[in-house]
C-alpha cells in the first residue's frame, strides 16, 4: 500500500543530451514528493525511471528495498497517472477503473465492487456508466485518480496531473489529492512546473534544473531558505541584491552591496570566504515599514516608480537612491498610498535575507522590471 | 422589423454558396437515381421500354436462379475479400507503425500503395500476367519442373479473390496505419502500467480503438468490391458471374435496361445494408 | 530476448513478404514491356524498346490519353470549385438541415460508380442527350464532387473562422474573404482534393466506359485492348500509365503534403 522509494546515482542519457545527471533522493513511504522544475529539467524522465517507461543509464532505483532494474511497469508496485489521463476512451469509467484490478484476474463483481467505491471516493459514483469524453476536464482527472489507485500501489507516480485544468479548479484538486493522499497512506511523487501548486500540496518539494537536483525540503524552507539562485527565483518573486562577502564574526557576517554594506545575523555557516561573490535575496513581502518590533536593517531610501493593487498588497517597483538603475520589486500594506515619486525606507527583517552564493546571471528574468 | 437581421442576409448568401453543388448532385446524382427507380419497374417489349409500374423484375430476380445466383457469388467474393485483406493488413499496419523507424514510416506507406497507382484496368492485368495458364507462375513451376501440367489459376474464383485482395490490403494498411498512429501512447502506456501483459493490453486496448479504422475500411472494401466488374470479368472470367458482371450482360447483350435497373437498385440495398451495420464507426467529424 | 528477436525476424519477414505480394504484378508488368517476342510471360527473351514505340505511335491510344486528361482536369476543376464552394457555405453559415445537406452531397461516394453510371445512361438515353466526354466528364464530377467537398469541409476549422471574421471585420468583401484569405489558407486540402479528383477520373472505368462511345478515355482504350489477350504492348500501356500516376504522386507529396506536415 505504500513503501519507500530510493534513488540512488541515477543518470539518463538520450543520445548526447544528459537528462538527469547523476540524481540522487530518498523518499519515505506515505510522503507525498513533488518534483519542481521548468521544462526540460528532467522531472518527467525521472518520474519515467520510477514507473519504469525508461530505464536508467546507470545507477539503481529500490522500491521498498528492491531493485527495479529491468521490471517492467506492469510488475511494478508503481501506477501512473498521466498527464492527458490516458483514460481508455471505449470503456465506461468503471471498466476505466476496474481495467488493473481485471488484469490481475480479480473478479467482475469485486472488482466492479472496488471500482465503484474509488470512484466514490472521487465523487463519481453515479457516474459509473458514462464514457470519458462525457466528461469534465477535472472529472477525468478524478477517475484517473481512482484508476491508479484501484490497483492499490505502493507508489503513486502523477505526471503534471492537474496542468490541463483551470486555476480554480486546480486550486480545489490539489485539496483533494492532498486528503486523499493523506486518506489511503500511499507515497505520492508529483511532477509539476507551477511552484504555488508545489508549495500547496508537497511534504517535500525537490526542485530540479537541468537534470540536477537543485534544492529539497519543506515547503517552507524551499522558499524562505532557498539554497541556490536558480531555487530562489523559480518559488516565486524575489529582488536580487549582488555583492561581495568581506568578513564573519561569531554572530553576524557582513556583505558589500552598491547599496552599501549590509550586517546580517549569522544563522548557518555557509562557508563563504572574504571577498566571495555573494547575492542578497530578498522577496518583495520581506520589506516593511519602518515602524514594528523586532530586528531591522535599512538598506537606505528609494523612489517609489510605479504602483498596482493585488487586493492583499500594492506592488511596488522602487528604484533606491544610492543606486537608481536597480529595481527593486516590493509588497506594500493594502492600505499604503502609492505615489510614484514619493520616498520610502527600504527596511526589512536581516533574518529574512538569504546569502547565496555566486551572482545572478543577467538578466534575470524574476529580478528585472516588467 | 423593415430589414432582415444581419443573421438572414448572412444565411440568404450562403445559400449561394451551396446552391451550386447541391444542383448537380440533384441533377446528375438524385435525378438519375429516380429515373433508374422507375425504369427499374418497367417492363421491355422488343426493344422498347414500356412503364408498367410493377415489381415483375425484382420477383424475376428471386425466381430466375442465374440472378440470384449473381448476388450471392458477389457476396461470398466479397466477404472473403474482406476478411482476407483485414487480417492481412493489420499486420503489415501495425509493423509499420511499431516496427519500422519512424523516419521510414511515410516511405513504407508510399511504397505500400504504389501498385494503388497504376490504372485499375491494367492491374488486373498484371494479374493476370501472373496467373494465366502461360503466365508467370505456371511457366515458371513447369520450368522448375514442380508440375507438367498448367495449373488453373486465371478464370477462377481464386483469381478474383487475388486480385481484389491486392487492391485492399493496401487501403487497409492505410486505414489501419492512421488509426494505430493516432493513438495516445499513454493509451498502452496506462494498460501496461496497470498490469495488463502485450497481449492484453493488444485486446483490450488497442484493438477496440483501432476497430474504426478496421471497419472504414472493411466498408470501403465491401462498397468497391461488391460494385466492381473489372476484376471479376478480367479474372474471374465467365465461369461463374458476379452481380456487376450480370448487370453488364443485361446491358450488353440484352439491351434489358429494366433488368440492369433492377438488379442495381438491388445492389444498392445491399451497399445500404452494410453502410447501416458500419455506420456507428463512419462518422464524418470535423476537425 | 531469443523471443524478441524471433518476433523481430518475423515481422520483417512478413514485411518483405507482403511487399512482394504487393509489387509482384506491378514488376511483371513492368519487366514484360520490354519482351522482345509476342508474349509477355517468362522466359525473358531479351530487352526492346518496340512496344514503347508502337504503343506511342499509336494514335488511337494517344487521343485516348489526351481525352483522359482532359476529362480529368476538367472534371476535377469543376468538382473543387462546386466542393469548395459547399464546404465554405456549411461550415461558415448555420443553414437549416444542414446535416442533411451533408449527407446528400457525400452520398454519391457510398454508392458503387456502376449505379452512377448506369443512372446516369438510362437518364441520358431517356432525355436523348448523346453520349460523349462530356458526359463522361459530368459523371466523373459526380463522383468526385463528395471527395472534394469532404476534404475540403474537413479542414475548415473553427479557429480559421475568426480569421475570416477578422477580415469580414476590415472591410472585406464576402468573395474577397473567399478568395483572398479562405482559399489559400486551405490550399493544401484544396489541391490533395484537386489531385485525387484528377487521379480517380484518370483511372475510373466503368462510368467511362458506359457513358462514351466514340471518344473513349485511356482505361476503356486499354479494356479493349485486352480483348488480344496477353500483349507485351499492353504491358507497355501500362508502364507509361503507372510512371504517370507515380509522377502525379510524387508531386502531390512534394507540393501538396509537405507543406501541410511542415505546419
Amino acid at each position: 500500500m505504500t513503501a519507500p522509494v530510493s534513488i540512488r546515482n541515477a543518470t539518463k542519457i538520450f543520445g548526447d543530451f544528459t537528462a538527469l545527471d547523476d540524481i540522487s533522493l530518498e523518499i519515505a513511504a506515505g510522503e507525498y514528493i513533488v518534483l519542481l522544475g521548468p521544462s526540460g529539467c528532467g522531472k518527467t524522465t525521472l518520474l519515467s525511471l520510477l514507473g519504469g517507461f525508461l530505464s536508467p543509464s546507470s545507477g539503481t532505483i529500490e522500491i521498498n528495498g528492491k531493485d527495479m532494474g529491468d521490471v517492467a511497469p506492469a510488475k511494478r508496485p508503481t501506477t501512473t497517472m498521466f498527464q492527458d489521463y490516458a483514460l481508455f476512451p471505449h470503456m465506461s469509467l468503471r471498466d476505466n477503473v476496474a481495467f488493473g484490478l481485471k488484469m490481475r484476474k480479480v473478479g467482475k463483481a469485486e472488482r466492479h465492487a472496488k471500482a465503484e467505491e474509488l470512484l466514490d471516493m472521487v465523487g463519481l459514483k453515479t457516474s459509473a456508466n458514462k464514457k470519458p469524453h462525457e466528461l469534465s476536464g477535472g472529472q477525468r482527472q478524478r477517475v484517473a485518480l481512482a484508476r491508479a489507485l484501484a490497483v492499490e500501489p505502493d507508489v503513486l507516480l502523477l505526471d503534471e496531473p492537474l496542468g490541463a485544468l483551470d486555476l480554480k479548479l486546480r486550486r480545489q484538486m490539489q485539496d483533494e489529492l492532498k486528503a486523499i493522499q493523506k486518506r489511503v497512506g500511499t507515497t505520492f511523487v508529483h511532477v509539476t512546473h507551477d511552484q504555488e501548486e508545489a508549495m500547496a500540496i508537497a511534504d517535500r518539494i525537490v526542485v530540479m534544473n537541468a537534470g540536477r537536483i537543485e534544492d529539497v525540503g519543506s515547503p517552507e524552507n524551499i522558499y524562505m531558505q532557498p539554497k541556490t539562485i536558480f531555487t530562489a527565483s523559480f518559488m516565486g518573486e524575489v529582488n536580487f541584491i549582488p555583492g561581495t562577502f568581506e568578513s564573519a564574526t561569531d554572530s553576524t557576517i557582513s556583505v558589500k552591496t552598491s547599496l552599501g554594506t549590509v550586517e546580517l545575523p549569522e544563522f548557518e555557516c555557509r562557508g563563504f570566504a572574504p571577498g566571495a561573490s555573494v547575492t542578497l535575496a530578498i522577496r518583495p513581502e520581506h520589506f516593511r515599514a519602518s515602524t514594528g518590533t523586532g530586528p531591522r536593517i535599512t538598506l537606505g531610501k528609494a523612489k517609489v516608480e510605479d504602483g498596482s493593487f493585488f487586493g492583499t498588497h500594492h506592488r511596488a517597483h522602487l528604484s533606491p537612491l544610492d543606486y537608481p538603475n536597480m529595481t527593486i520589486t516590493a509588497h506594500m500594506p493594502q492600505s499604503a498610498i502609492i505615489e510614484p515619486g514619493a520616498w520610502v525606507e527600504l527596511t526589512l527583517d536581516p533574518t529574512s535575507v538569504v546569502v547565496l552564493h555566486g551572482h545572478p546571471p543577467r538578466p534575470t528574468p524574476e529580478s528585472a522590471a516588467p | 422589423m423593415a430589414t432582415a437581421s444581419l443573421e438572414t442576409r448572412e444565411n440568404r448568401r450562403a445559400w449561394g454558396f451551396v446552391t451550386p453543388a447541391m444542383l448537380w448532385t440533384v441533377a446528375f446524382f438524385v435525378i438519375p437515381f429516380v429515373v433508374m427507380a422507375a425504369i427499374s419497374l418497367a417492363t421491355r417489349k422488343g426493344r422498347e421500354i414500356v412503364m408498367a409500374w410493377n415489381f415483375d423484375n425484382y420477383i424475376e430476380f428471386f425466381e430466375k436462379a442465374h440472378l440470384l445466383k449473381g448476388l450471392f457469388v458477389s457476396l461470398e467474393i466479397t466477404f472473403t475479400v474482406t476478411i482476407i485483406s483485414v487480417i492481412l493488413a493489420y499486420p503489415l499496419a501495425w509493423i509499420i507503425a511499431e516496427r519500422v523507424p519512424q523516419k521510414w514510416q511515410r516511405m513504407a506507406l508510399i511504397m505500400a500503395i504504389l501498385p494503388f497507382w497504376t490504372s485499375y484496368v491494367v492491374r488486373s492485368y498484371s494479374w493476370l500476367l501472373v496467373l494465366a495458364q502461360n503466365g508467370v507462375i505456371n511457366n515458371t513451376l513447369v520450368y522448375l519442373g514442380v508440375i507438367s501440367e498448367p495449373l488453373e489459376l486465371a478464370s477462377t474464383r481464386t483469381a478474383t479473390v487475388i486480385g481484389f485482395v491486392h487492391f485492399f490490403v493496401m487501403l487497409l494498411t492505410l486505414t489501419i496505419y492512421a488509426n494505430l498512429v493516432q493513438m495516445p501512447p499513454n493509451y498502452r502506456r496506462a494498460a501496461a502500467d496497470l498490469g495488463a501483459n502485450g497481449f492484453q493490453v493488444f485486446w483490450h486496448v488497442v484493438l477496440p480503438l483501432t476497430l474504426p479504422g478496421i471497419m472504414v475500411g472493411a466498408f470501403l472494401t465491401f462498397v468497391l468490391c461488391i460494385g466492381d466488374y473489372i476484376t471479376p470479368q478480367i479474372l474471374g472470367g465467365n465461369n461463374e458471374l458476379a452481380l456487376p458482371q450480370v448487370i453488364m450482360l443485361q446491358l450488353g447483350r440484352r439491351a434489358d435496361f429494366p433488368m440492369a435497373a433492377t438488379l442495381s437498385i438491388i445492389l444498392m440495398v445491399v451497399v445500404t445494408l452494410a453502410y447501416i451495420a458500419c455506420a456507428r464507426w463512419l462518422k464524418m467529424e470535423r476537425t | 530476448m531469443i523471443s524478441s528477436r524471433f518476433s523481430k525476424l518475423l515481422s520483417w519477414s512478413y514485411l518483405a513478404a507482403l511487399y512482394g505480394f504487393i509489387f509482384l504484378p506491378v514488376a511483371v508488368l513492368v519487366l514484360f514491356s520490354f519482351q522482345d517476342g509476342r508474349l509477355p510471360v517468362p522466359p525473358f527473351n531479351g530487352a526492346t524498346l518496340k512496344w514503347y514505340g508502337e504503343v506511342f505511335s499509336d494514335s488511337r491510344l494517344m487521343s485516348a490519353l489526351t481525352n483522359s486528361l482532359m476529362v480529368a482536369i476538367g472534371s476535377a476543376t469543376v468538382a473543387c470549385v462546386l466542393g469548395f464552394c459547399a464546404a465554405y457555405g456549411l461550415a461558415r453559415f448555420v443553414l437549416p438541415a444542414s446535416r442533411l445537406q451533408r449527407g446528400l452531397l457525400i452520398a454519391p461516394m457510398t454508392v458503387s460508380y456502376l449505379i452512377i453510371a448506369l443512372g446516369l445512361l438510362t437518364t441520358f438515353n431517356w432525355l436523348g442527350v448523346s453520349l460523349s466526354l462530356w458526359t463522361v466528364g459530368i459523371g466523373h464530377v459526380v463522383i468526385n464532387l463528395p471527395l472534394c467537398f469532404a476534404i475540403i469541409y474537413a479542414s475548415m476549422g473553427d479557429h480559421q473562422k475568426n480569421i475570416e471574421r477578422a477580415a469580414r471585420d476590415l472591410g472585406a468583401a464576402e468573395w474577397q474573404v473567399m478568395t483572398q484569405v479562405s482559399a489559400p489558407m486551405l490550399m493544401p486540402s484544396i489541391l490533395a482534393a484537386f489531385f485525387l479528383s484528377v487521379t480517380f477520373s484518370w483511372d475510373e472505368f466503368i462510368i467511362a466506359f458506359l457513358l462514351s462511345r466514340f471518344d473513349v478515355t485511356l482505361p476503356v482504350e486499354i479494356w479493349s485492348m485486352l480483348r488480344s489477350g496477353l500483349n507485351p504492348k499492353t504491358n507497355a500501356v501500362g508502364s507509361v500509365v503507372f510512371l504517370v500516376s507515380v509522377a502525379l504522386l510524387l508531386i502531390l507529396e512534394l507540393i501538396v503534403f509537405r507543406r501541410t506536415a511542415k505546419k
